[in-house]
């Protein structure tokens, strides 16, 4: 350490911001206790009776269900993609662990868009909030994932809801920035045109700004719940369950076989989810409008 | 009262407007102005009043303030200082609520790049200020199926504005103004975006919707031959501030400095000027009841081969030349009533393009008679006057005005360079 010690360094002061984090993650345990207990209860009543719901019904229900609805969405090809890929899951030992991890993915990922939506139009109505909230974004986003699940647990305990609460601050970032950046790339010229015909603000707002920047909004949600997946495993951690045990219990064992099988999971659920929201973006009118437009151009 | 008026309006952007507006405030050019502020001026100093049921014209340059100048109308930019009123209403203080109000009832507007709704139908989009003022379905739709049926769109009314072409979502977007009911509407380089013959087509269209609707029209363009055809009057607009107001006519024969002069330099004048601005006063007119011998002496006086004859009320009979005059005189004829002949004059309007006396000075013996609105004769235009006219709206003779304003002018670098022998 000696080494390093110039005496330059002598000026820098010592920051101790290690020692800060811990005296504020203390108070915050010891005051806003009864706040965290209730986040706690409101994410355990959303997520167990989803879990029990999913992995309480027949595999091979979930299995058309997905099918049909990614049929419906894109078409018989992927549908069929989507059986063979889920059947293969629930041919594998671990179909109630992803049940699982489906559940808190899909909680987690509703949760941080409640939040990122109207904060993602907030900021792109008010460029002093857009700088304030740009660092915090960075660093949500930046921030190793693991980083998360400490204060979780010292908030929450051990188990889902600290899993699926440090999921949902991973996952929030894109979807409020995704939200700024559609609602600020609308033309500004169809604005104006909805403001000279003497529109107020709300107006303005839902009925031409959002439905315009719908596809952005879209692939924000689309990148939560991709977040969230990848989290949700890392979740696993803290004894969120799911297919996050899983693979730590493979990793911790050296077990390359229900490694293997946990990952292919992973990997099922992520391009299954990943091409349904694609999809549902798709659908909206004003994306089918800007998608003509494009291919005219 | 005018339907719009604006005084002393400034925009200036940026930071420190009041140093930049007092600095302004000398007449001197704004980059000179300016020079070292953080600040750009837009707009500086406009004034002008529109009539009711008129269409007032801001021509200029990209970057002459025009843009920022429209959007100042209806609010939707801040005036930094300087009051908009229509119909005598001050709009620059008004609320939020209050100019939301004003734009529905009053001014509505059309956008350079159409600025429809993609996720809307044409019948949405043509009924969205109605939409906006919280007209019921059905009405809504009646009196956007009616604005689309005068932009002649009805058919189209269930199609996405992905289905049109420009002109037709150009007209869609004048249908959206229409359907709103306002009296004014503010049209912004409304048609630029459109190739030249559509353009046509539907400046024609807009000239003919007006004559029926006599809506007070404010239309900005970069487009000079746009702005002489559709404007009533023209204001000139250069670096932020307006330069000259008038008619196309008076801008045309009177500019009011050595820039409006080279702006319209290229201007097909003949399209433009009147015969009204080109005619000579008719020296030798005579009342029917005069006699042949007082013919023969003004034709004798005026050394020229023809009389002017004009019957009650002033209106235009024809000519008499020396053969009839003599005839009269001969016959012992009292007046020239018999006389007159239609055969070797040709008569046109005050109000008839130059382009189109062609013909008639070819064909006119004599030199063509012009009449004013209740058939009394107005003037002449002898063939040499129609071509000193063309001559006069020939390149050199617009670069020797500009020459002569050269000295208090800032353009001397422009003008030298153009002057240059190749």
């Amino acid at each position: 350490m000696s080494i390093a010690q110039s005496p330059l360094d002598s000026w820098l002061p010592r920051l101790p911001l290690g020692t800060w984090t811990e005296s504020a993650v203390d108070w915050a345990t010891r005051t806003l206790g009864p706040v965290f207990d209730a986040v706690a209860t409101v994410v355990d009543t959303l997520v167990r009776p989803l879990e029990n719901l999913l992995t309480g019904v027949p595999a091979v229900v979930v299995v058309l269900v997905l099918a049909g609805l990614g049929w419906w969405l894109r078409g018989w090809k992927f549908g069929l993609g989507t059986a063979v890929g889920l059947g293969l899951v629930a041919g594998m030992p671990y179909w109630e662990e992803t049940m699982s991890t489906l559940a808190q993915v899909l909680v987690a990922s509703l949760l941080a868009l409640l939040l990122a939506i109207p904060l993602g139009v907030f900021i792109a109505e008010n460029r002093r909030a857009s700088a304030v909230a740009r660092p915090v974004l960075d660093l949500m986003q930046t921030l190793p994932a693991f980083v998360y699940l400490i204060p979780a647990i010292f908030f929450f305990g051990i188990g889902t809801v600290p899993g699926v609460l440090a999921t949902l601050v991973f996952s929030m970032p894109p979807g409020v920035r995704l939200t700024e950046l559609g609602l600020r790339q609308v033309d500004k010229e169809i604005v104006q045109a909805a403001e000279s015909f003497g529109a107020p603000p709300w107006m303005v707002l839902l009925r031409t700004k959002v439905p315009l920047a719908l596809p952005t909004i879209m692939t924000g949600v689309n990148q939560v719940i991709m977040l969230a997946l990848s989290m949700v495993v890392i979740a696993g951690m803290v004894g969120a369950g799911g297919l996050g045990d899983v693979i730590m219990f493979a990793l911790s064992q050296v077990e390359v076989g229900s490694g293997f099988e946990g990952g292919i999971a992973v990997v099922v659920l992520a391009v299954v989810l990943d091409r349904l929201t694609d999809s549902v973006g798709d659908r909206f009118p004003s994306a089918r409008a800007q998608r003509l437009a494009r291919q005219a151009a | 009262m005018p339907a719009l008026a604006v005084k002393s309006l400034y925009k200036i952007f940026g930071s420190r407007t009041d140093e930049a507006m007092r600095r302004l405030a000398s007449g001197a050019p704004r980059a000179e102005a300016l020079a070292g502020l953080p600040a750009t001026a837009a707009v500086i100093d406009a004034n002008f009043e529109v009539r009711p049921g008129e269409i007032f014209v801001v021509m200029g340059l990209s970057g002459s303030g025009k843009s920022t100048l429209i959007r100042m109308l209806n609010g939707l930019l801040r005036p930094t200082r300087g009051s908009v009123q229509v119909d005598g209403v001050e709009l620059t203080t008004l609320k939020p609520a209050a100019l939301r109000k004003l734009r529905r009832e009053k001014i509505s507007m059309v956008f350079q790049h159409f600025a429809l709704m993609p996720h809307r139908t044409v019948l949405e989009n043509a009924g969205y200020a109605l939409e906006v003022a919280g007209l019921p379905k059905a009405e809504r739709r009646e009196r956007a199926l009616d604005a689309l049926r005068m932009v002649g769109l009805e058919e189209w009314a269930d199609n996405l504005p992905h289905d049109l072409s420009g002109g037709m979502r150009q007209r869609v977007g004048l249908a959206r103004a229409l359907a709103a009911g306002t009296d004014i509407l503010l049209m912004d380089e409304a048609f630029s975006a459109l190739d030249p013959l559509i353009r046509r087509e539907i400046q024609d269209q807009l000239l003919e919707l007006q004559a029926e609707l006599g809506k007070t029209i404010i239309f900005i363009t970069h487009d000079l031959n746009e702005a002489m055809r559709l404007g009533d009057r023209i204001a000139v607009m250069r670096d932020g501030r307006i330069v000259q107001i008038g008619t196309a006519e008076e801008i045309l024969t009177d500019p009011a400095n050595g820039y409006v002069a080279q702006f319209v330099a290229d201007v097909d004048r003949t399209r433009i000027l009147t015969a009204a601005s080109v005619m000579e006063k008719p020296h030798h007119v005579l009342d029917v009841n005069a006699g042949p011998r007082v013919a023969a002496k003004a034709l004798r006086e005026s050394q020229t081969s023809v009389v002017y004859v004009t019957g009650p009320m002033k209106r235009f009979l024809g000519t008499v030349t020396e053969d009839e005059v003599l005839r009269a005189l001969r016959e012992g004829h009292p007046n020239l009533d018999g006389y007159v002949s239609t055969e070797r004059v040709r008569t046109v309007t005050a109000d008839t393009a130059v382009a189109d006396l062609f013909a008639d000075c070819a064909e006119s013996q004599h030199p063509v008679a012009v009449l004013d609105d209740r058939g009394r004769l107005a003037g002449v235009i002898p063939r040499i006057t129609l071509l000193s006219a063309l001559a006069s709206a020939t390149p050199e003779s617009v670069a020797a005005v500009e020459k002569a304003a050269i000295p208090a002018q800032p353009d001397v670098e422009l003008v030298a360079a153009k002057g240059e022998p190749a």
